[in-house]
Formats: structure tokens, sequence, C-alpha cells
């Protein structure tokens, strides 16, 4: 035994060939004598921690859950769940518990310690653990014969187990039952039973010290002690134990206890314990805790005075627990110039930026400079972390508010420091040529002066003497090793006409290279082709004229991208998002807005001299316009690349649909965070070229694979899906009849009654941010970025609800209604069903299904008309977007479009709140048939309840065109003014539409692909020529 | 050397429900067209000749026709009375054709192995997206009804268990459990081949766990062999092999698919593009075991066979590199 305290601090040193201790959740977690301590979380323990007892007590699992999740995004490694309470059904709540926790990836990665004092609740959770568990924990208390029975058990289950330092005499409470127990119980598993050394953990009790009772006295050291030998002489077995124990008698005095903790892990750490049950916010870092304290501590947990105790009690009155106070951290304040302006933009902070703008300006030789300098080398850094995912979506927006407010802070400056703009490259740059080559390029120019191509001679005839508005350029003019064809010195302008020799042989680079090297010295070229020049002056001379009015290089200097959604289209937080990112990017953003029509976008990317077209829509009729664009573009001999956004698109549908139209590049971004490096790739001459081959051979691909497919699938005949519908047993069906029939308008309806109907996880998917709401907050990669951009949205929510910025309309109405002719609902203007207001017409599902699948359309939840059941159906169209455009427009006046995305996006949210609060109305009210349902906001967001409020555009209808007949139902247009457009998206854009369905046997499914035949069918009942029909439900023919 | 798919090649043969039913289902009351293990039942021969095209390919262990015969999985043709005949006849049948195998060439031995699917439920995840806590199957039931097939597939004669396509974990484990049961019970020895299934490029089962932790979830039973199957062609399973190879030193297996299924839902991989796949494992003395799954045809197992003669099986005590 060991007596002196020199040897405490000799650290374990493990025999070398130890077999690790392998664990394992979704993820593995080996413990080697190399590895550090492994801290097991021990709040969800019910007789450790009142609150999660209750939480598990009420049912409220998830607040159990987030429990957990807390423990493991905090560190720890193992997670001890313990359900051991008189008043719950111990074993039912393990498995509840443990089953929930395997469907949460992140909390199930780690090891499970399934800890209780009954052996039914421990089998119960080792039968439910995928993963490698620990059990918590075995003992000879009962005899050899149950701990062999047990531990077998253990085996074939497949997990670790602590062993109790506990037999038939009693639990051990000094070193040398610690270590006899430990002794026999060790060889019993590996003798006995062969259970793996290294499976073995060996709980050796940690008792209290400074108890004022003698007998406590080496509580601690005799567990460090036997803690030693035990890693000493049972090769491969673990030592674990509850750490608060120790400081019990210091209840209250947490500053002891923390400072207690750590000494005693210390030492117990270096005699080899290397698994433990420690509450990490109940730990002080060791080398911080005061000397005259540590010393105290130390000879108690050492037991190196006989007045120890009496000692550390004195001294820990005088001790007071500090806390640690938050307030707002200025210090960054004090750095340099350039680390605040970087600062604000990393932080999003406009609090400072005009001050710090201001004084760079002062410093800058021209104002211009601070955007090309400061404002740039901050906005670099948030691309790189945005680019590296340390940076997400909202915050990078804001970084751009603070961008732009700097940028409109210097403006007025830059516009009066006009004047003749140099090379942005300062004195030293290449404004003439390299002497070097002077001679031998003189020659040659003067050479290319006197025999110009019909071209040149075309182009200088209305360039020369300054007859272009007044700019002068020079022909034949040497830059460097460069012989120029025209330049303009005072824009740093270079027009190429391609077609010639434009160098010395001997001197001949590509031209891409020679571009590259006049741009690096702030040169801007644009080059013609001989034709172009030609055939189409004018159109050539209105690109110099728009390249000389740019500005020049540096400040949105990496290209110019036009965006717009497309006609019929209202929908644009995403195209709003990319704008702002590229924007950050030192892209010239182009932005037309929505419902541009293609000819609007044409021009003014003629007009604009853009270098990339980016189009974004949300419905699916937007598809079609995208491809029009692209036919378009191909037509009119465009040459910048085509960028394909939106929620409705897909690369699938790009590869197909768009991409062969245009034999230029197309690409499909499938996220805003994408766009930078899409565009930058896109527009990087160098490589661009095999960029854009690549996309285009991949897109072959998918079009090959989507072509194979696509000839595979079996559909039936429409009069088969019919036969084939979705069965309601009509006579036994509950159909209860509305206490409300007719049409309702809500003119102004009260916001704040929406508030909690809002389903935030969309919100943050609008961002980019993924994750669910509320966990989202918390989560380990977001959560920060979630939590800031979820206290933003709801201070602009308070703002909309406290100054009434937001008008919420609404109209439904509840009909008399039967199905007829399997997949039409015609709507009954009177009581008696005689004669019809509107007919619905509805799409069956043809893809051949398994035996006993019913192929379904909404028609099939109300009942046919020859049954004589009188049934109901009811529609509805609720927006909370008026007033949405204005506000936007107002942020973004005052260059805040994080604010300006935000309105929208929170508009969205409303909208869809209110269809949720209003459907809710219906069915309890309105309609009653569900006036005893009670369900959460959760359960509302899951759809828990009965009956289905289909939105036409979306899978169970994607019809767009019933919306014609909901407007005409309803008199939508008339009654609350949301309207139709081309495409028949709803404006505002934060609109909602659908019908109602009471059945309880309604459900949401998707169409699918539809065959001709019903395309055909669907026309004439719609009154439509097949043509049109095919064009409103193009997305859903089977090829 | 291990087989390949026996699905597709009954497939080739376009058994009707009536060759399905035999003599012996001919009035069974629902349809059972599709349920490949009861074939060896009624359409022994046609399950032998399979075997013995395996075999004549190069295959050294067989697999028996009963990866869907356990209590839970007939429980879709309602078929949950035949499943000890099931895998009894299944062992036997198979088994004959190895011994004939063996009788003609002593030197090559055949075994049988076997087959112990996963069932068409999993003990760790809820079937139900509205609770995360609902488990269609319970490890009780899973334990039961693997014992029963195992204990059938024994007394039918197979020479190793092969509890394979184990997308979860925890099925696995109680199938390991019931046939650790039954050794003790019998106080017999069988050796277990163990076989997990990577879903998908993420690299985990289908119930989540990293091929690391899934070794961990199972190495507290002594195996012949661990390894994966299904899901992934050949190449897309290296880096998953690679991680058992590292990481275990039991032998390790593979049967991988024919590729990965193209848009019709087939695999289209021909045996020579897959053997030059498989050459990557031996060059990297990755396997000790090697065969085909779904997609998987004789043709395919030859080449292989004809591939890895002239290499050795990875040394299980040298996981850190292998032999070369």
């Amino acid at each position: 035994m060991q007596d002196d305290t020199k040897n405490i601090e000799t650290p374990f040193v493990p025999p070398s060939g130890v077999r690790g201790l392998k664990l394992s959740g979704l993820e593995p977690l080996i413990i080697t004598p190399e590895s550090n301590f492994i801290n097991v979380g021990e709040r969800t323990n019910v007789a450790g921690s009142r609150k999660f007892l209750r939480l598990i007590k009420e049912e409220k699992f998830d607040e159990a859950l987030a429990i957990a999740r807390d423990q493991v995004d905090g560190g720890a490694q193992i997670i001890d769940i313990n359900m051991d309470d008189g008043l719950l059904d111990g074993k039912e709540s393990m498995v509840r518990f443990m089953n929930l926790i395997a469907a949460e990836p992140d909390i199930a990665r780690v090891p499970i310690m399934i800890d209780s004092s009954k052996w039914e609740i421990i089998e119960a959770g080792l039968q439910v653990a995928q993963g490698k568990c620990v059990v918590n924990s075995i003992s000879l208390k009962e005899g050899e014969a149950q701990f062999i029975a047990q531990a077998k058990k253990i085996k074939m289950y497949g997990a670790a187990v602590i062993v109790m330092a506990f037999d038939e005499v009693g639990q051990a409470d000094n070193y040398e039952r610690r270590i006899e127990i430990a002794k026999r119980s060790y060889d019993v598993l590996v003798h006995k039973v062969g259970f793996p050394s290294e499976d073995i953990i060996f709980d050796l009790n940690i008792f209290p010290v400074a108890t004022g009772m003698d007998e406590h006295k080496r509580n601690a050291i005799d567990f460090i002690e036997a803690t030693r030998w035990v890693r000493k002489n049972l090769p491969n077995a673990s030592v674990s134990g509850g750490v608060s124990n120790v400081s019990f008698s210091f209840r209250g005095n947490n500053a002891v206890r923390e400072a207690m903790h750590s000494v005693f892990l210390y030492y117990a750490i270096q005699a080899g314990m290397n698994i433990g049950i420690v509450n990490p916010t109940m730990l002080e870092v060791y080398d911080e805790i005061p000397e005259d304290l540590l010393e105290r501590v130390e000879d108690v947990i050492l037991d190196r005075r006989a007045d120890a105790t009496e000692r550390l009690l004195d001294f820990a009155e005088s001790v007071v627990s500090t806390t640690k106070e938050r307030k707002v951290d200025l210090s960054w304040r004090e750095k340099s110039l350039q680390e605040r302006i970087t600062h604000s933009l990393v932080k999003g902070l406009d609090e400072f930026i005009v001050e710090d703008v201001e004084e760079a300006r002062l410093l800058a030789e021209k104002p211009i400079e601070v955007i090309e300098k400061n404002l740039m080398i901050g906005m670099n850094v948030v691309g790189d972390l945005f680019g590296s995912g340390k940076m997400f979506l909202p915050q990078v927006v804001k970084s751009a508010r603070v961008m732009k407010r700097a940028v409109a802070y210097l403006l007025p400056f830059i516009d009066a420091a006009k004047e003749a703009p140099k090379s942005p490259k300062g004195t030293y740059h290449w404004e003439t040529a390299n002497p070097v080559l002077y001679g031998l390029l003189k020659e040659y120019a003067k050479q290319m002066r006197n025999q110009p191509t019909e071209a040149e001679s075309l182009l200088w005839d209305v360039l020369s003497g300054k007859k272009l508005e007044g700019y002068k350029f020079r022909r034949q003019h040497i830059i460097g090793n460069y012989i120029t064809d025209f330049i303009c010195l005072k824009t740093n302008l270079i027009i190429e006409i391609d077609g010639l020799i434009h160098q010395l042989p001997e001197n001949k680079e590509s031209d891409t290279e020679r571009t590259f090297w006049l741009e690096n010295e702030g040169y801007r070229v644009i080059r013609f082709s001989n034709e172009e020049v030609l055939s189409n002056l004018d159109l050539v001379l209105s690109k110099i004229k728009k390249e000389l009015e740019a500005p020049p290089l540096g400040a949105r200097g990496a290209g110019k991208i036009l965006l717009a959604t497309v006609k019929g289209d209202v929908h644009d937080i995403g195209k709003n998002i990319v704008g702002v990112v590229l924007g950050c990017n030192n892209y010239e953003i182009v932005d037309l807005g929505v419902m541009v029509a293609p000819e609007k976008i044409i021009q003014a990317a003629k007009d604009e001299n853009v270098d990339a077209i980016g189009l974004s829509g949300l419905i699916t009729p937007s598809l079609d316009e995208m491809v029009y664009l692209a036919k378009e573009m191909e037509r009119q001999n465009f040459e910048v690349p085509l960028l394909i956004g939106g929620a409705t698109t897909s690369k699938a549908h790009t590869a197909v649909k768009i991409d062969p139209q245009y034999k230029n590049a197309v690409v499909h971004v499938h996220d805003a965070s994408r766009a930078v490096t899409v565009v930058g790739d896109l527009l990087d001459k160098r490589k661009n070229q095999k960029y854009i081959s690549d996309i285009k051979a991949d897109y072959v691909k998918v079009r090959e694979g989507f072509a194979n497919r696509s000839t595979r699938k079996e559909y039936i005949t429409l009069a088969e899906a019919r036969k084939n519908k979705f069965k309601i047993d009509w006579d036994i069906a509950n159909i209860s009849k509305p206490n409300f029939i007719g049409i309702q308008v809500f003119e102004d309806f009260d916001l704040t009654k929406l508030v909690d109907y809002i389903d935030w996880s969309p919100f943050f998917r609008s961002w980019e941010l993924a994750g669910k709401y509320p966990d989202i907050l918390t989560d380990k990669v977001v959560g920060e970025s979630a939590t800031n951009l979820f206290n933003d949205a709801k201070l602009l929510l308070a703002k909309i609800l406290n100054e009434n910025l937001l008008t919420a309309k609404a109209v439904f109405g509840i009909f008399p209604a039967n199905s007829v002719n399997d997949d039409d609902i015609e709507i009954y203007s009177d009581a008696d069903r005689k004669e019809v207001n509107v007919q619905f017409v509805t799409l069956r599902q043809q893809l051949k299904k398994k035996e006993g699948i019913p192929s379904v359309a909404l028609a099939d939840f109300i009942a046919p008309k020859e049954t004589g059941i009188k049934d109901y159906m009811g529609a509805f169209c609720v927006s909370t977007g008026f007033g949405t455009a204005e506000l936007a427009a107002e942020y973004e006046k005052d260059h805040d479009d994080y604010n300006s995305i935000m309105i929208k996006a929170l508009a969205d949210r409303l909208a869809e709140a209110f269809a949720e609060y209003l459907h809710k109305k219906v069915r309890t009210e309105y309609w009653g048939y569900g006036s005893d349902e009670v369900l959460s906001n959760q359960e509302l967001i899951k759809e828990a309840y009965k009956g289905i409020r289909p939105a036409p555009g979306y899978p169970a209808c994607p019809d767009h065109t019933e919306k014609w007949t909901i407007w005409d139902l309803l008199s939508v247009k008339e009654t609350i003014g949301v309207e139709l457009t081309d495409s028949l998206a709803m404006w505002p854009a934060a609109s909602v539409s659908g019908y109602y369905f009471a059945n309880e046997n309604s459900k949401y499914f998707g169409v699918g692909k539809i065959t001709e035949e019903q395309v055909k069918d669907f026309a004439a009942r719609k009154n439509m020529d097949i043509e049109t029909a095919k064009k409103w439900l193009n997305p859903n023919l089977a090829e | 050397m291990l087989d390949g798919a026996m699905g597709t090649m009954i497939q080739q043969f376009k058994f009707t429900e009536e060759d399905y039913r035999g003599e012996k289902f001919k009035d069974f009351h629902i349809s059972v067209k599709g349920n490949n293990d009861m074939l060896s039942i009624t359409q022994p021969k046609a399950i032998k000749a399979i075997h013995a095209k395996y075999l004549e390919a190069g295959a050294d262990i067989i697999e028996t026709n009963t990866f869907s015969s356990t209590t839970i999985a007939m429980a879709d043709y309602e078929m949950e009375d035949f499943v000890y005949e099931l895998n009894y006849q299944s062992a036997k049948i198979a088994k004959e054709v190895a011994d004939e195998f063996t009788a003609k060439n002593p030197d090559k031995p055949r075994f049988v192995a076997g087959s112990i699917g996963p069932t068409n439920r999993t003990a760790s995840m809820s079937p139900d997206v509205n609770d995360p806590g609902f488990r269609a199957v319970t490890f009780e039931d899973l334990r039961k009804a693997y014992k029963q097939q195992a204990e059938a597939l024994i007394e039918g004669g197979v020479d190793l268990l092969l509890v394979e396509t184990v997308f979860d974990t925890l099925n696995a484990k109680a199938a390991l459990f019931a046939i650790e049961e039954i050794k003790s019970e019998k106080e017999i020895d069988i050796p277990i081949m163990l076989s997990g299934t990577i879903t998908d490029a993420s690299g985990r089962t289908l119930s989540g766990q990293t091929a690391e932790a899934f070794l961990i979830s199972v190495s507290h039973i002594p195996l012949l062999t661990v390894g994966f199957n299904c899901a992934l062609g050949a190449s897309q399973l290296t880096p998953h092999l690679e991680v058992l190879a590292q990481k275990s030193d039991l032998r390790i297996s593979a049967h991988p698919n024919a590729g990965l299924p193209n848009a019709f839902g087939e695999y289209d991989e021909t045996p020579e593009m897959m053997a030059s796949q498989i050459k990557e494992y031996l060059d990297k003395s990755l396997i000790n075991i090697i065969g085909g799954c779904c997609g998987t045809t004789p043709a395919h197992i030859n080449a292989i066979a004809e591939l890895v003669k002239d290499y050795k099986p990875r040394s299980p005590l040298t996981p850190e590199g292998g032999i070369n």
C-alpha cells in the first residue's frame, strides 16, 4: 500500500499490448491508453436531474431529448441514461427514450450507458441499442451465480460493463476491499464467463471526504490508489466513477467543490481513471485554482494533514463563488483601421462602418481606393469564410448590408473626385511599349496601320477624331509586348478586332493570355470579330459606348450579371440572395425584378452587355419560360452563360430541357451559396472552356440516363386507373354537414393571431440554413447563425405587428359538391344540387402500381353524385403579401437587402400560417367536422388533423389552371385583390390558395406522370385545346 | 470463393404463378409469385441447377435460397407456417449439390452457407415518420424468428451461417444472439459469416452506423468473417472494405452487386468489368472471401474465380497494409 504522497504524482503508464475499449453509437468511440479522459453525460438520469425526471414523467420527450442533445453538443462522449424512479415504469421509459434517441442522429452518434439497478431495465435497454453500449452496472452483491448469468447475457448482447466494487458482504470502502472485489470480479469475468477484459470497467466507489469523520479521511486517496492498482494488475480494464460525490460535504460552496473536483480528477486520472461522470460546469481549471485554496484542497483529497478538513472548512468561508458577467465586447475597436473594417464586415455590424470608412477615405489618395482596398479586403475575408463553410448565408447578407452602406457613403465623394481615371494599378504601369521590344514593334505597328483590314478601316472611320462621344482613340498603339488595335487611354479601354495577326509571330501568345495580361495591367479589353464590325456596326458601337461609360475596374469589376424571375412568376427571395452574394463578390448586378418578360430580359442583356444571365422561378410553368429564353438566346446568337435556379428547377430539368436549346453554357445552380463559384468558373477566361465543356458533358450524361429511364415506366389506361380508384365505402362514410355554407371574406385580419401558427423550419431553409426549428437554434454548426437570424426575424415581425405594416386578407367558401364521371367535382349553387356553379377537374395517377394500391385522384375523396349522398367541398385563398413589395423597396433604398429579403421570407411564413389558421377555423368552426380536435402547433405542422387542403400546382393537383376556377368560384380578385399572373402565380407572392377536403380518408399524394390519353381527356373536360393542355401539364407528361 | 445472386438467376426462368405454387401450394389462398424462397420446395430442380452453375463457375461456398425464410419476411405471403420446411429443404438440396461436386473433385471441397437475410423490418428505426419512437419489430421477435431459421438450416445440413445484407445492426445482433443460443443449447459450433450493407455514398448503414461502428457493434461474437455486400458495386465498396481491413483482425468477405442499378433497376456490369474492379481488392489485399450479390451470374463468378486464382487471401494478422 502506497502511503506517501510522493508516488501520487507518478502517472499511470499502461503496459504495452493493451487492448482498447471499443464502443459505438452511430460512430465509433475507441478508448486507448493514449485517449484523453472520457466524459460521460449525466443529465439524462432521473436520479440525478429533477428536471429530467419531470420531463419524463410528463412525457415531454422532445425536451428530454434536448437535454441529451445538449450533453452531446457539450462534449459528452457517452450518455448515461437512468430511469430508476419509483413513479416511473422504468423499463417502458428506458425503451421509449432509447428508441427516440435512435431517431436523432446527432445524439445517437455516441454510445449509450444503460444505467439501472434493475436487470430487467438493463436487458430491455440492450435490446433496443444497435451500437455497443456500456451497462451500468452489475456486481457480486447478489452472489457469483447471478453475476455470471448477467455477464453472459451482456456478452451475447455485445456491450461493455461497469462492475461496482460491491460483493455479498457489502460495498468496498477502503483500499484493500476495493482491490479484493475488483480482482475477484475480474477473474470471474475473464476466466469463467470469457468476458473480454477490455470491456470491463470498474467503478471503485468515490465517497465524500472532509465529512468530519475519521473513517472518511482516506476515501479519495484510497480510490486513487486502488485505481492505480487495477490499471496495473488487471490488464485492459478501465476505471470509472462519479466525481461529484467526493465534494458532497461542501454542497452550497461551488468554488470549493469545483476545486475539489479538479484536484481529485488531476490525481485520479494520473493514476489511471479514464472514464467518469463529471459535470463540466462544476470544474475549475486546475492551474487556475488559487494557491492557498489548492494547498488546502490537496491536503484533504490526499489526506496529507490531520487537520486538513478543519483548515479547508475555515478557509471555505472566505471563498465566495465568483460569477462571470457578460457585457458587450468593444475591444475590437482598439485594433487597426483595416482590422476594424474587416470586423464590421465579417460580423455584419453597421454601427461603426461609416466612421471607419471616413477615416479610411481621409487616408486614401482617392475615395474609390477605400472600396477597392479596405472594403474589398474585408469582403474577401467574408468570401473565404463563406466558401469554407464557416459563415452562413444570413451572415453574408448582413455583411453585404454593411458593405452597401459603406459604398453609399463613399459614392458622393467618388463622383466628386471623378477625373480622368488612371490605371488603377497606380503610378507605374504599361501605358506604352516595352522599351526592349519597342523598335521591333514600332516597325510592325506602322506596317499594320498602313495595311488596315476592311473592318479596321470601317471602325477607325467612326472612332477617329473623337467622333464617338468625344472619346479619343488611337490605333495600333503599343502596350508592353503587344500591339493593340484600338485604345482609349483616358478610359483604359482596348478594342480588338479578331481575324488578324496581332503581334510579331515569334511573340505570339493566345488571345486569352494577352487579354489577361492587359487586364492585369488595368485595361479593359473588348473584342469583336471582323464580321460583327462589317455586318452590325451599330451594335458594336453601342457596346463600345457601354464600356466607355462603365465604372472603372476594381469596384464591381468582376463581371456584370443579369438576374430575373421569369415571366408569370413572382418569387424572388432566392434570386435576391444570389444577387447579394454575387454583389459581395465584386460582381455588378442588373436585377430586373419579378415577372420579367423574355423580350425584356433579352433586351436588357444586350443593352447592359452583361457577362451572364441568371433566371429564377418557383412555380412549374416557369420551367417552360426558361426553356423559351434559352431558345431565344440561341436564336439571337448570345454567347454569355445562362444560369438556372429556383425551387422548381433541377439539374435534371436543366440538362434535359434547357441545355439542349442553347449551345453555350447552361448551368443549374442548386443553391445561392454555389452561385459565386459557378459564376467565377464561368467567367474565368483561362479555365472556363474546360469548365463549360465538363458541364455540357455531364448534362449529356444526365440526358442519356433520363432517356433510358423514361422509356421503361409502365402506365395503365385512364379507364383502368379509374377502375382502380381510391375506394371509400360511402355507405358508412362519415360526412358532416358544414355549419356554414357560402363564402366568407376577411378584409383585414389580425396578424398577431397567426404568429403561433408559423412553421419556422422553411424560414431557415429559405436562408439556406439546414435543420429543423427549434433544434436548429442550438445546432452545432449553424446554431449561432440561426439564432441571430431568428432574433432579427422576431424583431422585424414585432415591427410588422406593431406598426401594421402588412395586411392579411382571406376568402374561403364551403359548397355542396359531388364527384361526377370519376374525376370531376361539381360545385352546386343551391342546396338541391340542381345548378352546377363550377366544376373542378382533377387528375388521376396512372403509373402502374402494385396490386391493391389505388390510383388516386382528388375526386375520389368526394361522394359520387350517383350515391345520392350530400357531400361538400371548400376552397380558399389567403394572402399576407399586401405591403411586402413596398416595404422591401424601402429597405432596398436604404441599402438593406437583409431586411428586404427578410420581409419577404416573413410574409411567406405568415401566409402559410394564415392558411393553417384558416384551415383550423374551418375544421373546428365553419365546417365543424373537427370541432373536437386538440392539436399542438407541432402536430399542425405535421398535419395530424383530418382533411386536407391541397393547392393547385402542387403534387396532388399539379394543374395550375384550377386556380382560375377557384378565382371564379370565390371571386378572389374582386374580394381580396389577389391576382393571377400569366403563369398562374399569385400576386402578391405571399399568398396561398387551395381546396378543402374534409373526408377522413383524404390524404396528400402525388399525381406523378400521366399519359397523352389523360391529357386529351383533360383537355376535353376543361374545354381547352390539346396543345394548351399540354403546355400547362408539361411537367407531368409521361415521355 | 462465394457464389453470386440467386434472384437474378431465378428471374431467368420466368416462372409463372403456377410454377411458384407447384403441386404443394396449388390451392394456396393468396398469390405467391415472387416468393423465390419457396421454389426450393416447388421447383427444387431449378434451384439445384442454379447451385450447380455457380459451383461449375468456381464457387467454393454456395448460399442457400433462404434470404427471406423467416416468419417475419414470410408474413408477406402468409407462409409463416412453412418456415422450417423452407429452410430445411433449401439447406438439404444445396448440400446435395455441393456434395456431388466435392465427390467429383475432393481436392476442392464445397460448402453450403445458410443465408440469413435482414427480414423486411428494422429494429432500430420507425416506419412511422410521425412517431420516431415506434418499432415495427422487436429484438425478441427477431431473435425468435432467426432462431427458428438458423435451427432449420443447421438441421438441413449447412456448413456455416451467413448473416447478410445487414442494414440494421440491431437485427444482426438479434440473429447473432439467436445463433449463440443454439450453439450453447445444442453444444455445437458453427462458423458465422457476417455481412453488412453500406446503403449509399455516405458510407453508413441504413440505420446510420459508420463501417467502423458497425464492426465494433458485432465484434462480441466469434466470427469467421466480417464483410459487406449488396447496395453498391465493387468499386464503390472499396473504401468501406478498406476501413474493415484496417480496423479488424478478422477475415474479410465481400459480395458486391454487379455495379449500381441502371435507370431500369437492372445491373449491367459485365463479368469483366466487375472482375477488373475486384482486382483492386486483391492488389490491396483487402479480402479473404469474395462473391457476388444482386445482378451477378455464374459468368461473373467465373471471371472473378479466374482472377483470384493468382492471389493469396488477405492475412488477417497484418491489418495495417496487407501482404503485397
